[in-house]
């Protein structure tokens, strides 16, 4: 690559990814600074990005633009890089320092595709977090999170290779690397829509999500649950507001994360089926296309790093305290001895919820604004159950199965302070913005004049919200946890190609091992017909005494003297 | 979640300041928010909050652009029966996808 020319210093996205690999090289409070320092910077870079491409290079025959600024671009950077600051925060007590070196360059990817141009940049920093994430996940260091990060490699990888595709045939399509709003009307950008919708968590391959994110560290979940499927909801916004099908993936995700976390066992795993639910209406968000749902999806993604974090991290405060307990069965009446990660996760819990005052409440909801508006009756019955429902799911029943439900008798403290100060970051954050939208509003791509607080939008977002509370300690002893697990699509690579390979490879030996017998079996037939006529004693090769030859002769003799006497 | 409660009340108590106060799973005293009678506020102040937020909700009168959107604590009823509906659709789900948790082990 030669030729960069640029306004800026240097990329946001790059100070984050070359400046992780220094963090191996420093100890202490050195690397403490560090970690929190390169977010910050990045943070201030982002904010430099003005309109327009800033910054550009000559790759092959191409003009790449590899900082593209925009309203849009800026949000998802700025909380990208918000995410980072917080996250490592959170993990500067976390061992493994190569969790946090890939942490932040899959951060900085992230920040990179949102502030990339044209496709092919796109596409490199696309690939670059798919290595940067499968790393965090692997970093756990356990035999799962070993298993788990190659069964997430491969569905990125997959999911990458589509996208190539894509991209190298809407090149030839049309010339141009640009990437603007292109909408699925070719084979190219189908796959390119695929591609981004892996990504996301669209059904069938959602499993990766639930399966993957879990397995990785008490910090490195928390990481994870921000970049990958918020820069898919971003390319999405770009490249395909506004297409139909987009809808009903979203409608199916939101409700997929529903049922499969109402009967999950495994704290982070509710969360993890979460994240594709309100992935699920961001997505809806950028089906729907309009100005206040492209407002609503992209303002959700901002609201919904923090809250979900928050939630991760209070998650994984509990983890670390009690030295990895992630079921519900084993949990229970933590509140008592870990007051502020209760509280925290209480305040994420609200947040993912739309409860009015906070972060959720006044930016879901203006999708659910959207559908109303364009009088798409079922998306909006879809998305008002839905809202119920995730109050349901994650609202009470995370905060209520690891923090109250039955004592468990475990009595962990609030985790060490820099934990803490992450979470009273994030929490302050979530119930801020649900307070104050104003600053929040401000970011968004379009203008807006949406008004959330209005009398009646807050007593039906109660009554949706309370009465949903009231189903689940009415349905209480349905919510019973137990020790299992729910099939998912993953099955199908897990163990069904798992078994049918096996059954081929059994198959095949046996076949082999059949041939095997038929070639021996005939290679001695012939040995035996060989020797039978042929050994020393066999008819062909025996050597008879005379006798028997005289004896023949007589019998010739008689014969012919028979014949001779009565024919 | 009330009989829950009751059903594993240990049966030792604690006196403190005049009053008995029931023993939690480490012996301690029972924190005050998870003791019964707390439980049993809670609910009542519960059932109290519904019923406040469906009368507030007949209180304004939006334009309702959906016809069923303007009966009679429309959000109340659809939130609750669409949660039960998630409920039941998940158990039914569950009865044939669940698998112990060591499946894939």
């Amino acid at each position: 690559m030669t030729d960069v020319s640029s306004s800026l210093l240097i990329s946001p996205s790059l100070i984050l990814i070359l400046g992780a690999f220094l963090l191996p090289t420093v100890n202490g409070w050195a690397r403490a600074a560090l970690i929190l320092i390169l977010p910050l910077l990045t943070l201030g870079a982002i904010w430099q990005v003005g309109d327009g491409v800033q910054m550009t290079a000559q790759f092959l025959d191409y003009q790449l633009e590899l900082v593209e600024g925009s309203n849009l671009s800026r949000l998802f950077a700025t909380i990208f890089a918000i995410m980072a600051f917080a996250g490592g925060l959170f993990a500067l007590n976390q061992k493994t320092t190569v969790e946090l070196v890939a942490a932040f360059a899959y951060a900085g990817s992230a920040i990179g595709v949102a502030l990339a141009g044209d496709l092919i940049t796109v596409f490199l920093y696309w690939e670059l977090m798919a290595v940067g994430s499968t790393m965090v996940v692997w970093a756990a260091r356990t035999e799962a999170s070993g298993r788990a990060a190659m069964r997430y490699a491969l569905v990125h990888l997959f999911g990458g290779v589509v996208l190539m595709v894509g991209i190298v045939a809407y090149i030839q399509d049309t010339g141009s690397i640009d990437f603007t709003l292109m909408g699925a009307n070719s084979f190219a950008t189908w796959l390119i829509l695929i591609g981004f919708l892996i990504n996301t968590g669209a059904p069938p391959l959602s499993a990766w999500l639930p399966d993957a994110y879990p397995e990785a560290s008490w910090s490195g979940t928390v990481f994870l649950s921000a970049f990958t499927t918020k820069t898919a909801v971003y390319v999405l916004l770009v490249g395909f507001a506004g297409e139909q099908v987009l809808i009903w993936i979203g409608v199916y995700m939101i409700f997929y994360g529903i049922v499969y976390a109402l009967l999950e066992n495994d704290m982070r795993r509710i969360l993890a089926y979460s994240i594709v639910n309100q992935v699920g209406f961001m997505v809806v968000g950028a089906g729907i296309g309009t100005e206040m749902a492209i407002n609503g999806a992209s303002s959700h993604a901002f609201t919904h790093i923090i809250y979900k974090a928050l939630l991760l991290m209070s998650a994984g405060s509990v983890m670390y305290m009690t030295g990895g307990k992630r079921k519900c069965t084993d949990l229970g009446g933590l509140f008592q001895s870990m007051p502020l990660t209760a509280l925290a996760g209480i305040i994420g819990a609200l947040a993912i919820s739309s409860f009015p005052w906070t972060s959720g409440f006044v930016s879901k909801s203006m999708t659910n604004q959207a559908s109303y508006d364009e009088g798409m009756l079922i998306v909006w019955f879809c998305l008002m159950a839905a809202s119920a429902g995730v109050f349901l799911h994650a609202g009470i029943k995370f905060p209520w199965f690891v923090f109250f439900q039955k004592d468990s008798g475990l009595r962990p403290k609030d985790p060490p302070w820099n934990m803490k100060a992450a979470m009273i970051l994030f929490s302050f954050l979530c119930i801020w913005m649900g307070v104050q939208p104003g600053p929040l509003y401000d970011l968004l791509p379009y203008p807006t004049d949406y008004e959330p607080y209005t009398s009646a939008h807050v007593y039906e977002m109660l009554q949706l919200l309370l009465y949903s509370g009231l189903a689940f300690f009415v349905l209480l002893p349905l919510m019973k946890r137990k020790l299992t697990i729910t099939l998912d699509f993953d099955w199908f690579y897990r163990k069904f190609a798992v078994d049918v390979s096996a059954r081929l490879a059994e198959m095949a030996s046996k076949l082999i091992g059949a041939f095997i017998w038929v070639r021996d079996y005939l290679i001695s037939a012939v040995i035996d017909a060989a020797s039978h006529h042929h050994n020393p004693r066999g008819v062909l090769a025996r050597t008879t005494p005379a006798g028997v030859m005289v004896f023949w002769v007589v019998v010739v003799l008689f014969a012919y003297l028979l014949m001779y006497l009565f024919v | 979640m009330s009989e829950d409660k009751k059903a594993e009340a240990p049966k030792r108590e604690a006196v403190m300041g005049g009053k008995s106060i029931p023993l939690d799973i480490t012996g301690q005293p029972m924190h005050w928010l998870v003791r019964p009678k707390t439980i049993k506020l809670l609910w009542v102040l519960g059932i109290a909050l519904l019923a406040l937020t469906t009368w507030l909700g007949t209180t304004v009168h939006p334009h309702a652009q959906f016809s069923i959107e303007g009966t009679l604590g429309f959000y109340s009823w659809y939130g609750f029966i669409t949660c039960v509906a998630m409920v039941l659709f998940a158990k039914l789900l569950g009865l044939i996808l669940s698998r112990k948790d060591t499946f894939y082990d």
